[in-house]
């Protein structure tokens, strides 16, 4: 259907789902495991998103171009010289600091409709973004915070259990952070804020991120 | 082929492990008692990559080698203490009783993960690695008394060059033996087989080794490769006799065997 798609049987679909969340538990350095259980068990909120997308003007447009968001189309030197607190110098900033590239996402090889492959895809390379917006670090704190949000906002189920397995690995002093202050924050931004996969980031590099965030309704974090 | 096996030499064992649940280790347990090495002979291990057949052949001879210095000192019992000292000093110096092994594989990665292999686990004396291909193996006629290819003929393009090769490098009165996939006949059995092989397999590769075309690719090759009767009929054609197969588990796997007179 697309380069790189692998078509998987119901069966094979659910003993990837079984074997990849027992790998992405026992090895967290798996992310082709974090991504394998996301195509595989994200059938239903990966077509819920899909229609919220197809529903929004902006979400339409990203549809209809299909963007991609990867060091080769994106202006890292223009991006730099934009002014502070706005999305692409934060954006480039913390791809700096956390010493990440927006490259390492694996494309999907088990999703059945290679739209919906697209709206995973649109998913993992907006990531980065969603720690920009929501002012989280790559350890795994914060990780589970931006999956926490995920989770509210897109409703797949690799969010969800990666949500409420990820602390499984933390401290109690992180823990108690993490439920007393972020989740509630994250809870709170996700269910009042609008579709995140429905705002066209590639046009809005010189909005500032505060801006941004009201816009959607990401409430400021703590 | 080569690119699958580069990607596919660090968890080749785990992976063997997991999509056999172990048996493997059983099937090649046979192969070498099938084999029955005597102290002084010397193997060919061809695909043997992460040496799995030569540590087994060490084993096997050392225990051999330690049965015979066992009955040899019991036949000494009415020697002086300096005598039997002596006989056994000269024979401590071969534990092995100078056979060898040598494993020869088409691919870089898989001879490391071997000679690592080896290292951790202590064999250092009798053994060799040696990169080579099998339709075109760098050895010179009439060396070797055993020639093995455990798992390794199916991957073969020129399976017939592959034996001719055996049969030339092989002493006269040696022997070929091949462990590998085969077919199963019970129709049962076989759509059972079928089904763990296409749907779980590929799905063991993706989960463990982060790779699911090589295992599906893996899957496909068994499928591809000739039934018992064939390979014995291709094996008789390059020259061997006495030629004979044994089928494990119903024909999943099956040890062929020839002769060079």
């Amino acid at each position: 259907l697309y380069p790189g798609h692998i078509p998987t049987s119901p069966l094979q679909k659910a003993l990837l789902a079984a074997g990849s969340a027992v790998m992405a538990l026992c090895d967290p350095y798996r992310h082709d495991m974090v991504a394998v259980l996301g195509e595989t068990t994200g059938c239903l909120a990966l077509t819920n998103l899909r229609d919220k997308m197809k529903n929004h003007p902006e979400g339409y447009h990203i549809l209809q171009e299909r963007p991609r968001i990867r060091l080769s189309t994106l202006d890292m030197t223009r991006l730099q010289g934009l002014p502070d607190g706005s999305l692409g110098r934060e954006y480039v900033r913390f791809l700096e600091d956390n010493k990440v590239s927006p490259d390492t996402r694996m494309p999907p090889k088990f999703v059945d409709d290679e739209e919906l492959a697209y709206v995973i895809q649109r998913y993992r390379e907006v990531h980065d973004l969603m720690h920009t917006l929501l002012g989280m670090p790559t350890n795994m704190l914060g990780e589970v915070v931006v999956k926490w949000f995920e989770a509210i906002q897109t409703g797949l189920p690799m969010c969800v259990l990666g949500a409420a397995f990820g602390p499984v690995r933390l401290s109690t002093r992180k823990l108690q952070v993490l439920a007393t202050e972020l989740v509630p924050w994250a809870i709170r931004s996700g269910l009042n804020a609008s579709c995140v996969l429905n705002v066209y980031y590639e046009q809005r590099w010189e909005q500032p991120v505060e801006s941004l965030r009201e816009e959607l309704g990401i409430f400021p974090p703590p | 082929v080569y690119q699958v096996f580069e990607s596919v030499a660090k968890k080749y064992d785990v992976m063997n492990d997991s999509m056999t649940l172990g048996i493997h280790r059983v099937w090649k347990d046979i192969l070498m008692h099938k084999m029955n090495p005597s102290p002084g002979t010397l193997l060919l291990d061809v695909a043997g990559g992460t040496g799995d057949i030569a540590f087994r052949f060490i084993n096997y001879v050392r225990s051999v080698r330690e049965h015979q210095l066992q009955r040899k000192l019991k036949h000494h019992q009415n020697l002086s203490w300096q005598e039997i000292f002596e006989s056994y000093q000269k024979d401590k110096f071969n534990s092995l009783g100078d056979s060898q092994v040598v494993v020869c594989d088409i691919n870089r990665e898989m001879l490391k993960v071997g000679k690592q292999k080896a290292q951790y686990l202590g064999y250092s004396e009798g053994l060799s690695w040696v990169l080579g291909n099998a339709e075109e193996l760098p050895f010179d006629n009439a060396k070797f008394d055993v020639y093995t290819i455990a798992f390794g003929i199916r991957n073969v393009t020129r399976i017939d060059l592959a034996l001719q090769e055996a049969y030339r490098v092989l002493k006269p009165g040696g022997r070929f033996l091949c462990l590998e996939f085969s077919h199963v006949s019970n129709p049962l059995l076989s759509r059972l087989y079928d089904l763990y092989s296409f749907q779980v397999i590929p799905v063991l590769g993706e989960v463990i080794a982060g790779d699911w075309k090589s295992y599906q690719y893996l899957v496909e090759s068994i499928r591809r490769f000739p039934p018992q009767e064939e390979l014995k009929a291709m094996i008789e054609d390059a020259g061997f006799f006495k030629v004979d197969y044994e089928n494990l588990n119903f024909g999943i796997v099956a040890i062929h065997s020839g002769f060079k007179l």
